[in-house]
């Protein structure tokens, strides 16, 4: 008694919201797109080379890992080329080739498939590769030094660089208008405060990120910024200058709240995104680097899994 | 879809279907040549039988066909047996088939007359009879059940046929209640009806009438008692084990009308949704092939579709047009291969959507880590595995299409079978 038709069998549900990876990581690329512009136009063609070779070295070595792994090709679910274009928009437009090509290959070998790949690292692998290129070629990644040969029609110099040296009197040129309207120097895509903003306002309403993350990060920073500047106005920048400046946006919106290294649970989420805010300001303000994000988002990536055993009681759950 | 990026409940909000107005009567199907009535009881050897192929059974007829158990089903046609055979079910479960062909004119059995309403009564007709009464809940004599709730409300979506008995058969819901208060001596009696819907009922004979909230999975046993009761499930346990005994609507009215009538009731009520999602209230008799009333609506079925009994998040997907119509098959789904969705083997990548809409909180991003390596009872120790109600929505929403709720069941299943093995090891 058995029909000739072959049906399809599976276990429930039958039915499923439509999302996919792919078009998460395809969101974001868009999201990342605006400040990507705007980098291109203040730095020329050297931003396209270097943001076409971060993303197509990022992709080969996916490829290589999946390959040498023996695993499936996931090339097609974009994550290579989302971590290739946040690395190039972290880094100067000037930088050479073989750094940004072993830079992508710390950031997929080292940062994510060491870990067994995506939903597995620990540490944002964007953040992972462009800290030891710091601590190794650090010279390259200067961005006063980089961008030198550079004629802008505004302040050339590294906001975070004239606030650490030189004091919140001499960031007069930094208006928050300037700074969201992206007349400032940086990384490729770290410039463009608008455009950072609006896209990661597309990333929250899309829940490609979860908005508590990043929101808790900007409300960190500008708390522990603002307590610095009342306690002492003439040494530390007012918040807003350091919401719109280095890699506050950026980290805020596409780096802290990555899926893999960051909290699901509602505390937690609020835990991590503070504790990322207030660190950053702390590097700025009393540590000896210019810019704190980076390091401040591999340290709460660090007590990510501590931090997300703090959750909701389960239904039921005795005790 | 509603997609609220800012509200931490449940975000992706499935909503019941309402049936505002009592739709016009369930539209009749039979069957055209065969039936097949199925015992879930497992059939290891012929020896076992009582009944043989070539015997005749007439509608109506109780028909015990094994001899060393009680298990008995009604005969819903009247016919030949053309063969018995074991059918194996998902998760271990075991059934008996009872293969019937049809003769040409219909002879009624003597049903059992003047029911009383006594438990032995009950069970000694009515458990398999269409809604498939819980009655083995009360066979102990220290049950401990003190609430009876009559679900009005389907507990998955689409899936409308309790909704439309309670509006349609109240009268028979109402005697059924009586029955059962009298046979159970349960204390208290419920009736569940979706929110939108609780001023339509007047007079019920019921103590309580608890209202539903629409959105899924709020009709769920677990969270109706959590909700309506205020009492939380411990984890692991069941309602029963709380002291709530869950009865479909329908099954109330069906012990209701068999003590008008004298006679088991043989017609189920089936939601039958369509590849388009038309629904229609379908009526047939237990035993009825699902292709009969397939082929009564129009409904074509190809290659590569899903034939789902029951509900889109917890049904179960079948590969037979054969199969028959059972006492609990409150709805038939037609999925055209074009609507399929499948899973994938992609790894999970931490997104948190399923911790977000899990109705029980369980941390499943955690969770299915330890299962997806087998790893059941770490994850039932450590991430709240016998929380989950159940309800499906960590694979509906789950961005990287993982089988989470598959995960979940079949865990579930083995340390379920470890902890039977462990019990029968230790006697």
């Amino acid at each position: 008694m058995h029909s000739e038709k072959m049906f399809i069998v599976s276990h429930a549900p039958f039915w499923h919201n439509g999302s996919n990876v792919a078009e998460r990581h395809i969101g974001m690329l868009l999201a990342a797109l605006p400040a990507v512009a705007l980098g291109i136009v203040h730095y020329g063609m050297p931003a396209v080379g270097v943001i076409t070779l971060s993303i197509s070295t990022a992709i080969f070595w996916e490829w290589m890992m999946n390959r040498v792994t023996q695993r499936a090709i996931t090339i097609a679910d974009g994550n290579a080329a989302l971590l290739g274009l946040l690395f190039a928009m972290l880094i100067p437009a000037t930088t050479p080739w073989w750094i940004v090509a072993t830079g992508t290959f710390i950031m997929m070998v080292i940062g994510k498939h060491v870990f067994g790949g995506i939903g597995s690292n620990p540490f944002h692998p964007v953040v992972v590769a462009v800290m030891i290129l710091t601590v190794s070629w650090g010279a390259f990644l200067d961005i006063n030094g980089a961008l030198v040969n550079y004629n802008f029609s505004f302040n050339a110099i590294y906001p975070l660089t004239a606030s650490k040296n030189f004091g919140p009197s001499a960031l007069s040129d930094f208006t928050t208008l300037n700074l969201l309207l992206g007349r400032q120097v940086g990384g490729i895509g770290t410039a463009f405060g608008l455009g950072l903003i609006g896209g990661g306002l597309y990333l929250m309403a899309k829940r490609y990120i979860r908005w508590e993350i990043a929101f808790s990060f900007l409300v960190g920073i500008f708390l522990t910024a603002l307590i610095f500047h009342l306690a002492a106005p003439d040494q530390y920048a007012g918040p807003l200058f350091h919401l719109l400046t280095g890699y506050t946006l950026i980290g805020a919106f596409f780096l802290l709240p990555e899926d893999s290294s960051s909290p699901v649970n509602p505390v937690p989420m609020l835990i991590y995104g503070a504790g990322a805010g207030v660190l950053t300001m702390l590097i700025r303000n009393i540590g000896v680097y210019t810019d704190g994000v980076l390091l401040a988002i591999l340290l709460m990536n660090l007590v990510n899994p501590l931090l997300d055993k703090i959750r909701p009681k389960a239904l039921g759950k005795v005790g | 879809m509603k997609n609220n990026a800012f509200s931490r409940s449940a975000t992706t909000a499935l909503h019941y279907e309402l049936l505002h107005q009592t739709p016009l009567g369930p539209q009749h199907v039979s069957s055209s040549q065969t039936a097949t009535l199925l015992i879930e009881e497992k059939l290891e050897r012929l020896s076992q039988l009582a009944l043989k192929t070539g015997d005749t059974v007439q509608t109506g007829q109780k028909i015990a066909p094994f001899t060393d158990r009680p298990a008995y089903t009604i005969s819903t046609v009247t016919g030949t047996v053309a063969g018995i055979r074991p059918i194996a079910g998902d998760f271990g479960k075991h059934f008996t088939a009872i293969d019937i062909t049809l003769a040409d004119t219909e002879v009624w059995a003597e049903g059992p007359g003047e029911l009383t309403p006594t438990l032995a009564d009950l069970t000694e007709w009515l458990v398999g009879t269409p809604g498939k009464p819980p009655l083995h809940l009360f066979q102990e004599p220290n049950h401990g059940i003190h609430t009876l709730v009559v679900a009005g409300i389907d507990p998955d979506l689409l899936v409308a046929t309790n909704q439309f008995v309670i509006k349609s058969e109240m009268h028979a819901v109402n005697r059924g209640i009586d029955v059962l208060k009298e046979a159970t001596g349960v204390g208290q009696v419920a009736i569940a009806v979706p929110r939108d819907l609780v001023q339509g009922f007047g007079h019920t004979g019921a103590d309580a009438l608890k209202a539903v909230a629409s959105e899924y999975p709020a009709a769920n046993p677990k969270l109706i008692i959590y909700e309506a009761f205020g009492r939380e499930i411990p984890a692991g346990k069941t309602c029963e084990e709380l002291g709530f005994a869950f009865f479909s609507a329908e099954a109330v009215a069906s012990i209701g009308k068999a003590f008008e009538t004298g006679q088991v009731p043989l017609e189920k009520t089936v939601t039958l949704v369509d590849k388009t999602g038309r629904k229609t209230i379908v009526s047939a008799r237990i035993g009825t092939p699902i292709a009969d009333v397939l082929t009564a609506h129009g409904i074509t079925t190809g290659d590569r579709d899903r034939l789902i009994v029951g509900g889109p998040m917890t049904g179960s997907a079948i590969f037979d047009v054969q199969m028959p119509i059972q006492a609990d098959t409150d709805a038939i789904l037609v999925q055209d291969a074009a609507d399929v969705s499948l899973v994938s083997d992609y790894p999970c990548i931490n997104c948190g959507e399923c911790v977000r809409v899990c109705p029980a909180r369980v941390p499943v991003n955690m969770l299915v880590r330890f299962l997806e390596a087998g790893q059941y009872e770490d994850g039932a120790d450590l991430y709240d595995l016998y929380s989950c109600v159940d309800c499906g929505l960590c694979s509906f929403v789950c961005v990287a299409r993982i089988p989470i709720f598959q995960y979940i069941r079949l865990a579930k299943y083995e340390l379920s079978r470890l902890t039977a093995a462990e019990a029968s090891d230790a006697q």
